[in-house]
């Protein structure tokens, strides 16, 4: 039971990280309907941006863990959000209106450009950072599992439950979020009615990628150590929980991430470790047969 | 910064709005620190015991300042003043070229003191990037104005495109020709014979591919599955059962069908989108599955000492066992290693033509006028009663047999297999070919394997550049030509009738 409980927290805590980043993929899909095959690279590029910031804060020498946290999240949500519009603007604007295969393979290009960017700026070892935050409460055990949940869980969890609160209420109450739904919609009806659709899909990737940003934060602070690698696994996962959650779907998205993380750590913790990729993505096959939309996704009637 | 605003109509000489000029300048330049100030600012260096930062923030300020003023360059040419570009531009480039290439010729020139960036690649790259301003600079003065639009670029390109096409039944049999002779030229020394080969494999997978993509029009992310599965079954059957590659060639095919079919049965009535998801993940799970499964496959260890393929059972090695007849000896030659390149050059050449004339005549078989049809409106195929999953199935298996093929001939090419060699980026790379030469066009894949596999293995020493110049190609040239350098489509079938009068539709290259 402990065990099991243990591994539900280690799931939950995955599943937000993969639920944040594939926000993002799910806001680009319903808006221009094309994978953003890069979005995993600014996962990889956030959690490059908050080490750089964690060994340039302890050269400064602060070292109060909250001050800390709180400059290098919104250094690395800035940072990470201008590398977001920048790509949008030089990759896939241009490319609106081709055939969604070029968009697909610019994004593939894209992707190996920043992978091989990072690469060669910042080298291509694994960079380890020292526990930023440590400890936890030992809340319950049933005498041979003792289950631990760490702070830096809580953080995860209340930083996510704040992102979506923020991020909820920026699309639904606020004048950038109608425009959105608005484009989500129709495009081309959007821009007849007076909505700046350039800016609304810019925006949509701004707020991508800050989301993106922080999963690659909390990645870094979770697992301790990071390289340039890491966005495309990242990348594959949570874009198969914004389909499992049923593609173009907000709510959806998360809720992918959460089952995508639990199936992960429980996969992990009851069979093996090195088919945990496998278990994911079998999952998603079944439910692409069983339910084609994903399981929050609205049915995509074609009309002749 | 490469910024292809297909707007932008260049109004002659509209005096320059020098404030909003700046200020656009401005926000480039500000864009341009923001990226570059945490990555290339502060550069992570591996300490015994640790991290630790190194400052390069001379760097930051460089690149600002070059996306400033290359956004200065870009806004003078958008508005048709190519002057004072060129006249900055060209002696700036050549001048940073020279500092480049003076030490090769004058080892005593410090020049490249004066250089900005410790790295000789970035400065490479600032060369080329001046030198492409002035270049275009140079070539609108030449044409008097810049007249020329996007459009009327485009239009451009699509001919040249439907010409290559229009050619290609002279152009086809010229490069078999060419590459037939190739191995006959006094430069094709071993490095171009591999590098040849390389790119033969690649042209091969993209035509394997070209049929899923380009005829069916199926996004298949997950291409490098089927290769793998062709490379294991040949090195398993060869190693465990001792058998020759020509008898383990149509087995590696038709497992890779088999796996297609596997694959294709239960995921090809999904969408586009989600197809291509599903592809990655079964490319992903079969690389995983060859890496753990160590009993069977030996893990990331890989298989090795693969046997090398047979000419007519005749061997190529210099010392043959046993009562073997090696093929020098057969022939009288005097043994040469080269020989098994070559051998092994022809043979992915024919495989390669193989692939080629099958997908050729299959277009013209009622299956390959459906998978076309199908690709241009599944609803119609649909009422006209064809089966879309039996028909979609038969692209898969055989795109995924010619994969197979492609993997065995790695396999004894190489020698040694393991999991690393059949990652994602395999499958990037081989639809990347496909696309970007233009989907559906048999010779543009063979362009663009040149381009992109071809080009790039010629600069083995600037390997560590090389993905990264591999992805900025890509981008670059979708944005260039979304369709594809030659893409270009004629209809596979036009009405008799119809067909004095299709001069004019000829000529506007229809887009999938």
């Amino acid at each position: 039971m402990g065990y099991f409980i243990q591994q539900l927290i280690n799931g939950i805590t995955l599943g937000m990280i993969y639920g944040l980043i594939a926000i993002g993929y799910t806001m680009v899909y319903g808006i221009i309907g094309m994978i953003n095959f890069a979005h995993g690279e600014l996962f990889m590029i956030a959690a490059f941006i908050s080490i750089i910031s964690f060994l340039v804060l302890g050269l400064a020498g602060i070292g109060w863990v909250p001050v800390a946290l709180l400059i290098v999240l919104a250094a690395t949500m800035l940072l990470t959000s201008v590398y977001g519009w920048a790509l949008e603007r030089v990759a896939y604007r241009p490319l609106r209106h081709s055939p969604r295969l070029a968009a697909l393979i610019t994004a593939i290009g894209m992707s190996i450009f920043l992978q091989n960017y990072v690469q060669l700026l910042q080298g291509a070892r694994l960079k380890p950072l020292q526990p930023v935050i440590s400890g936890g409460f030992q809340f319950f055990s049933d005498g041979q599992f003792t289950v631990t949940l760490s702070y830096l869980q809580i953080i995860i969890a209340v930083l996510t439950v704040a992102l979506m609160i923020v991020f909820t209420w920026i699309i639904n109450r606020t004048a950038l979020g109608r425009s959105q739904r608005a484009c989500q919609q129709d495009l081309k009806m959007a821009s007849l009615v007076g909505v700046n659709v350039d800016r609304t899909i810019s925006l949509t990737f701004v707020i991508g990628a800050s989301l993106a940003s922080v999963a690659g934060l909390m990645f870094l602070l979770l697992y301790g150590v990071i390289d340039f690698f890491i966005g495309f696994l990242a990348g594959i996962k949570a874009f198969t929980a914004a389909v499992l959650g049923g593609i173009g779907s907000v709510p959806g998205a998360m809720l992918g991430g959460l089952l995508i993380g639990l199936i992960e750590a429980f996969w992990s913790g009851y069979f093996t470790v090195e088919y945990k990729d496998v278990a994911a993505f079998s999952i998603l096959v079944m439910v692409l047969i069983f339910r084609p939309t994903g399981l929050l996704g609205k049915p995509d009637i074609e009309k002749v | 910064m490469a910024d292809v605003n297909a707007s932008t109509v260049p109004s002659l000489r509209a005096p320059l709005d020098l404030p909003s000029a700046l200020r656009e300048c401005g926000v480039v330049a500000l864009v341009v620190f923001a990226l570059a100030f945490a990555l290339v600012g502060f550069r992570i260096q591996d300490v015994p015991g640790g991290l630790d930062i190194r400052y390069r923030f001379h760097e930051v300020v460089a690149i600002t300042a070059v996306g400033f003023v290359g956004r200065f360059a870009w806004i003078l040419l958008r508005q048709g003043r190519p002057f004072p570009v060129a006249v900055t531009a060209l002696p700036f480039g050549v001048a940073l070229l020279a500092m480049l290439l003076g030490p090769l010729y004058a080892p005593a020139a410090k020049l490249e003191r004066l250089l900005i960036f410790g790295d000789v690649v970035v400065n490479w790259l600032l060369a080329l990037f001046t030198l492409g301003f002035g270049g275009r600079a140079a070539w609108m003065i030449w044409h008097a104005a810049s007249t020329i639009t996007p459009e009327a670029r485009e239009a451009r390109m699509d001919r040249i495109g439907a010409a290559v096409q229009n050619a290609s039944r002279y152009i086809g049999p010229l490069l078999l020709g060419l590459a037939l002779a190739l191995p006959f030229m006094p430069f094709a020394d071993r490095r171009v014979l591999d590098i040849a080969t390389l790119v033969l494999t690649y042209v091969m997978l993209g035509w394997g591919l070209n049929i899923v993509v380009g005829l069916a029009g199926l996004l298949d992310l997950g291409y490098v599955a089927f290769y793998a599965v062709g490379a294991y079954s040949y090195a398993l059957l060869a190693l465990h059962f001792d058998l020759g590659f020509w008898t383990c060639l149509p087995f590696a095919g038709i497992m890779a069908a088999f796996a297609g079919i596997l694959l294709g049965f239960p995921v090809l009535r999904l969408r586009g989108d989600y197809l291509a998801i599903v592809t990655l993940g079964f490319g992903e799970m079969v690389r995983i599955i060859l890496l753990n499964w160590y009993k069977f496959t030996k893990g990331p260890d890989g298989l090795s000492g693969i046997p090398r393929p047979t000419f007519f059972g005749l061997p190529m090695t210099a010392n043959p066992s046993e009562g073997e007849q090696t093929f020098h000896q057969f022939f009288g030659l005097e043994y040469s290693s080269v020989d098994r390149i070559i051998f092994l050059y022809f043979l992915i050449l024919a495989l390669a033509m193989v692939t080629n004339l099958f997908t050729l005549r299959i277009r013209k078989l009622p299956v390959g006028r459906a998978w076309e049809a199908l690709r241009e409106d599944e609803i119609a195929c649909r009422s006209l009663g064809i089966n879309p999953r039996n028909t979609k199935l038969t692209a898969f298996a055989i795109g995924a047999m010619f994969g197979g093929f492609g993997g065995a001939f790695f396999a004894t090419r190489q020698g040694f297999i393991s999991p690393e060699s059949f990652t994602f980026i395999e499958s990037a790379i081989i639809l990347a070919i496909v696309v970007l030469g233009g989907m559906g066009s048999q010779i543009g894949v063979v362009f663009a394997a040149i381009l992109l596999i071809g080009l790039p293995e010629f600069f083995r020493e600037l390997q560590q550049y090389r993905m990264l110049a591999f992805g900025a190609a890509m981008v670059t040239i979708m944005v260039w030509r979304p369709r594809g350098l030659l893409a270009h489509r004629e209809p596979t079938i036009r009405l008799e009738d119809a067909r004095p009068k299709s001069a004019s539709a000829k000529s506007g290259g229809q887009s999938p």
